[in-house]
């Protein structure tokens, strides 16, 4: 008859093992995100409002509502996905689709993982020389998006190659037998069915980008600036920055302020998210294969 | 022989250092069949490669010696685009794009800067008719062509090919992943496609060329041995290199 040797109930014990404890793990890895969800909730949930959301802070700082942050920040991320998704997309398209595999291109994919790697303070400092005082952009959205956004391009860029990488090659040479360009290819077939992976990066970069406060704090990010951009070249206020400063910087702060800025601060991020997650289950609900 | 469809002359086909092919010389008559046989790593596919200039796509490959299509060196070829235009290619796995079955057979006319709807549903149907395929996707012309079933998706290919309006049809193995009625039928199509284009069959099946090719070449580790008509191959007395006897009777391969 066939029994179980002591060779496999030691396996399967193994195999329980295992599992409980990758599980384990798995579950220690939510509990700081609802830890800190928690906390800002019960802290600074009294906070919110729509008075909250819709005025500007008064008081120096220690009352009032974070109008004019929150915009700043939404006018900071939208600038900063004008410019680095277009270049994200269109480098990660030529890496993947058109590159020979010659040392230029090695040297370039180097390139993208040090840029990385370089800590947003070395950003913050580059923004500085680069757009605020070389191009001449003065302290503005303009110049702290343009920073925000080569600090995040190699996400655009990685995220965006893999996806275009996991379409299958199949695809490409049907096309390319049809006497299609690799444009047309590139066009027609390969980025519609990559999109939902662009998306991904895309997320990676909205939240990244919004909580960013070093690489803002020189470039346009404004100490306390009660009113709203009138233009890019305008300074601004911006959410991280405005947590930060009335965390640290700002006697006499109500405690539950600096916890309500938090929480608009990651809803925001959560909204987006939760906005281009939509997006995207929707477009892969149309995928292809 | 200078109405040949295809004419090939000292056809050597490397990859970096690997010789696929070696030598090669034959002839494709216009509005025949013609069959390539033999076993794997002879050269075939890179054969075919070299008919559209895939080689261009293919990292390390180069080609050697004199290939022309319907009286033109390929290499003579600047628009690389317009010669693959005019040959078809199905493979051997079907490769659905991930449009819908109408998109898919109108991939190659929009291409060609088809634009009008009325005339791209004329193209659609034809070719999914004479792909024997019509009556199963009528219904679904907005279904992946992606989802169809493997012989489905074969027979979409093979539509998609022929709304290039192509002079030449490549066939690289096309029933390996179809089964064996929808075999039948595609090859009752290409028999008539014959009169209108020429067609490379590329097979494994030594029976497949039997039925189909009105001539046959027999390549074996990147030599073309043998070309002659089909039936010379089956013949007990015909003057046959002994190795493509072998690989016809089954003795190897």
């Amino acid at each position: 008859m066939f029994e179980a040797t002591d060779l496999n109930r030691r396996d399967a014990r193994t195999q329980r093992l295992v599992r409980a404890l990758f599980l384990l793990m798995t579950v220690l890895l939510a509990a700081p995100v609802l830890l800190i969800l928690g906390v800002l909730l019960v802290k600074g949930g009294t906070m919110l409002s729509w008075d909250f959301l819709f005025t500007e802070p008064t008081n120096g700082m220690t009352a009032g509502g974070v109008l004019p942050a929150l915009v700043g920040t939404v006018w900071l991320v939208a600038i900063a996905l004008l410019a680095s998704v277009p270049v994200g997309v269109a480098a990660a398209v030529y890496l993947s689709e058109y590159a020979p595999d010659n040392v230029l291109t090695r040297v370039i994919n180097l390139a993208i993982i040090n840029l990385a790697g370089v800590p947003s303070i070395v950003h913050a400092l580059f923004g500085l020389g680069a757009f605020v005082i070389f191009f001449g952009f003065g302290t503005s959205i303009l110049a702290a998006s343009l920073t925000l956004a080569i600090m995040t391009l190699p996400v655009v860029i990685v995220a965006t190659r893999e996806a275009l990488q996991a379409v299958p090659h199949a695809f490409r040479e049907a096309c390319w037998n049809m006497g299609a360009t690799r444009w047309q290819t590139i066009w027609r077939v390969v980025l519609p069915n990559a999109v939902s992976g662009i998306l991904t990066g895309v997320i990676l970069e909205v939240s990244r980008t919004a909580g960013e406060t070093a690489p803002i704090m020189f470039t346009g990010a404004a100490f306390f600036l009660p009113f709203l951009p009138a233009s890019v070249f305008d300074q601004t206020m911006a959410m991280s920055l405005h947590l930060f400063v009335i965390a640290t910087q700002v006697p006499d702060v109500p405690e539950a302020l600096p916890y309500g800025v938090a929480l608009v601060l990651i809803g925001m991020v959560l909204a987006m998210n939760a906005l281009s997650i939509g997006l995207r289950t929707w477009l892969r609900q149309k995928k292809k294969w | 022989m200078s109405d040949a469809e295809i004419a090939v002359r000292d056809l050597t086909i490397r990859y970096g250092q690997h010789v696929a092919l070696k030598g090669a010389s034959f002839e494709v008559r216009p509005h025949e069949i013609f069959g390539i046989i033999g076993p794997a790593n002879s050269g075939k596919t890179s054969f075919l490669k070299v008919l559209n200039r895939m080689d261009t796509f293919t990292a390390g490959m180069h080609f050697e010696g004199q290939v022309e299509v319907g009286g033109r060196d390929v290499r003579a070829w600047r628009n690389l685009y317009a010669l693959r235009r005019q040959i078809g290619v199905v493979f051997p796995l079907p490769v659905g794009l991930p449009l819908s079955v109408y998109d898919n057979v109108a991939f190659a006319p929009r291409l060609a800067g088809v634009r009008a709807k009325a005339d791209l549903n004329v193209i659609v149907e034809g070719c999914l008719r004479r792909a024997a395929l019509w009556d199963e996707v009528k219904d679904r012309l907005n279904a992946l062509g992606s989802l169809l079933s493997g012989g489905q998706q074969q027979r979409l290919t093979i539509a998609r090919a022929l709304s290039q309006k192509p002079r030449i049809l490549l066939l690289d193995e096309f029933s390996i992943a179809v089964d064996p009625v929808t075999t039948m039928r595609i090859e009752a199509v290409l028999s008539e496609l014959k009169a209108e284009m020429t067609i490379v069959l590329v097979t494994n099946l030594v029976q497949q060329a039997r039925r189909l090719a009105d001539r046959t070449a027999f390549f074996l580790m990147g030599e073309c041995v043998t070309v002659a008509p089909t039936e010379q191959f089956f013949l007990r007395d015909a003057d046959l290199d002994p190795r493509a006897r072998d690989y016809v009777e089954g003795r190897f391969g």
